[in-house]
């Protein structure tokens, strides 16, 4: 080493230990407890209303339980009958189902969001004809064809092939889920700057190759954000799904069941919500793995 | 044309955009580098010397003319190899460590891993950052970085060697480093070499010959020998009358092709992508 490279520029990324950020989520979710048993205690029982519109909730135990009934009431058998499993464990039951048909509409999603993105790098034509489209597509409200596509899925028999209820909702969940991918993924492999893409051209090699060790790879720190939000969307597409279509046995169903003999039992209505929220946090978690696989084609993106 | 002429640029004009917004960056400019010869493209803002790089390295086609490496037309140059490049941006992928990088145009062109490896750590070698190779860029300072893409440009053992104001984004010290670093570099591999540049003295310590171009349209001003040797090149040289007088010469040639103020100059951008520094 020389005197002109002796302080070469080590940067390296600020990171918190897993201690602080765990602390620090956990705080977060105190913050809304106490926020929420604040309201309850002070907040009137009718709610606030203002010019005959509620504008705040109503306090009573029926629309807010406290927070250790909900909790308590996960422990407690789903219905009074003896043989009854406890409402955790149907809760978590139904949120696995739920999570299988998500990661299968995530991945479905992806290939297509993928396949879209492909296409649009590779010819411009296609990104002016296909991207106005692919925004269109998130405007139409979900509940609208999600029994189309169930009606539709129904009549698909292709030999010992016959298409599944669960099929229709994945398919519904992956209409959510490509969106993100697809742009997400596109403005990664457009990323690379023109000296790359240059130096690529001065190698004289196609544009698989390229794709490959040039694209790809410099898409990476925009495609993992988009696949964390392609997995919240399938999670999301699917409970909803699961409520339009009727799917049993996911956490959709569960959610709007419960819901229903809310009047009678309140706090159970919020085992699926609670059940809701875990599952779309483990789907988005379940991403950030992927992206700790593949943090070395995350340094700009660290170090930016 | 023969071909113990790394390069031959033959009345090449360049025309960007139609119309009002057309731009002569080069009008029949006419040039030879001899194999191994170090020749420097200098002159002010939008005379051609990038958009002239270009089109040795086949980024960009000549509107009319005809550009010869090697005996053959630039592309086929460009397919086979002749030809390595580097920039004023280093241009590594912040993916890859620094001998992945380096291995980067072997890999693309389907050398084998073990081959790869060892050519790396040669050239890493020979750029003096061997201690580096599994570092990534990110950890290096601009000045490696450079020199690692001086390493790659050199990976396929090119015998042309075109460089776009390569130390232009260094500071003086670190720059005078490379240039000395070049200096060996070439004489080890012989490569010829088409050195694009804003500084006066880089131009004069490098060359065998300097280009000296002008703006509006992009013209060949004056074609200066230096007559150094690359023995001739060492930190002394710095110091030397003769090297002043090199640089007066350079400079005095640039004053000539200077027919309008500076501040005008400015105006006008080079419409090349990597023509200058960003301010």
């Amino acid at each position: 080493m020389t005197a002109q490279d002796a302080a070469p520029a080590l940067r390296r990324r600020r990171t918190r230990g897993w201690l602080p950020r765990v602390a620090t989520g956990l705080g977060g979710i105190l913050v809304l407890a106490a926020g929420w048993e604040l309201y309850k205690l002070l907040g009137p029982d009718d709610g606030v209303v203002v010019a005959g519109t509620r504008i705040l909730p109503r306090t009573t135990d029926l629309a807010m339980p406290h927070i250790w009934d909900m909790l308590a009431r996960l422990g407690s058998g789903t219905t009074r009958s003896n043989r009854s499993e406890p409402l955790w464990f149907d809760v978590l039951e139904a949120c696995i189902t739920t999570f299988g048909i998500a990661a299968v509409g995530w991945l479905l999603g992806v290939a297509v969001g993928l396949g879209f993105a492909l296409l649009m790098q590779r010819w411009r034509l296609a990104e002016s004809a296909l991207l106005p489209w692919i925004v269109l597509s998130q405007t139409v409200p979900l509940i609208a064809f999600a029994p189309l596509v169930r009606s539709w899925g129904a009549r698909i028999e292709i030999g010992a092939f016959e298409w599944q209820d669960w099929m229709s909702v994945a398919v519904i969940a992956s209409y959510l889920a490509f969106f993100p991918v697809a742009v997400g993924a596109l403005r990664g492999l457009q990323s690379p700057d023109a000296i790359h893409t240059e130096l690529f051209h001065s190698y004289a090699i196609g544009w698989w190759r390229t794709l490959l060790k040039l694209r790809l790879p410099a898409s990476v720190p925009y495609l993992l954000p988009a696949l964390r939000l392609a997995a919240a969307n399938a999670v999301v597409g699917a409970v909803v799904a699961e409520v339009s279509t009727g799917l049993q046995g996911g956490i959709g169903r569960l959610l709007i069941q419960f819901a229903g003999q809310a009047s009678g039992d309140p706090a159970k209505a919020w085992g699926p919500i609670f059940g809701a929220v875990a599952l779309g946090l483990v789907a988005a978690g379940s991403v950030a793995l992927l992206g700790a696989l593949l943090k070395d084609y995350r340094r700009e993106e660290v170090n930016g | 044309m023969t071909a113990q002429h790394a390069v031959v640029v033959d009345t090449v004009d360049k025309v960007f955009g139609t119309g009002e917004r057309r731009v002569v960056a080069l009008d029949k400019v006419s040039l030879t580098v001899a194999a191994g010869e170090f020749v420097s493209l200098i002159g002010p803002s939008g005379c051609g010397k990038s958009t002239l790089l270009r089109l040795l390295a086949d980024l960009d086609e000549p509107s009319a003319g005809t550009i010869t490496v090697f005996g053959k037309p630039a592309k086929q140059a460009r397919i086979d190899q002749d030809y390595g490049i580097a920039f004023q941006q280093s241009g590594l992928l912040p993916w890859r460590t620094i001998a992945a990088n380096v291995e980067l145009p072997l890999e693309v062109h389907g050398v084998g891993k073990r081959e790869r490896r060892e050519r790396a750590r040669e050239l890493l070698e020979l750029v003096g950052l061997a201690d580096f190779l599994d570092k990534h860029p990110d950890q290096l300072s601009g000045g490696m970085q450079q020199r690692v893409a001086i390493a790659r440009a050199l990976a396929e053992r090119p015998k042309l060697l075109l460089m776009d104001e390569p130390f232009g984004a260094l500071d003086e010290m670190t720059r005078e480093y490379l240039q000395g670093e070049l200096v060996r570099i070439c004489a080890e591999t012989g490569a010829a070499v088409v050195f694009v540049t804003h500084s006066i003295p880089e131009a004069a310590f490098l060359s065998d010959r300097v280009v000296v171009m002008s703006p509006r349209p992009g013209r060949i001003r004056a074609v200066l020998e230096t007559g150094f040797s690359s023995a001739d090149r060492g930190a002394g040289m710095r110091e030397d009358p003769s090297f002043f007088a090199a640089v007066t010469r350079v400079r005095e040639a640039l004053g000539a092709a200077h027919h309008e103020p500076e501040a005008l100059g400015a105006a006008h951008d080079e419409p090349t992508p990597h023509a200058e520094p960003v301010a």
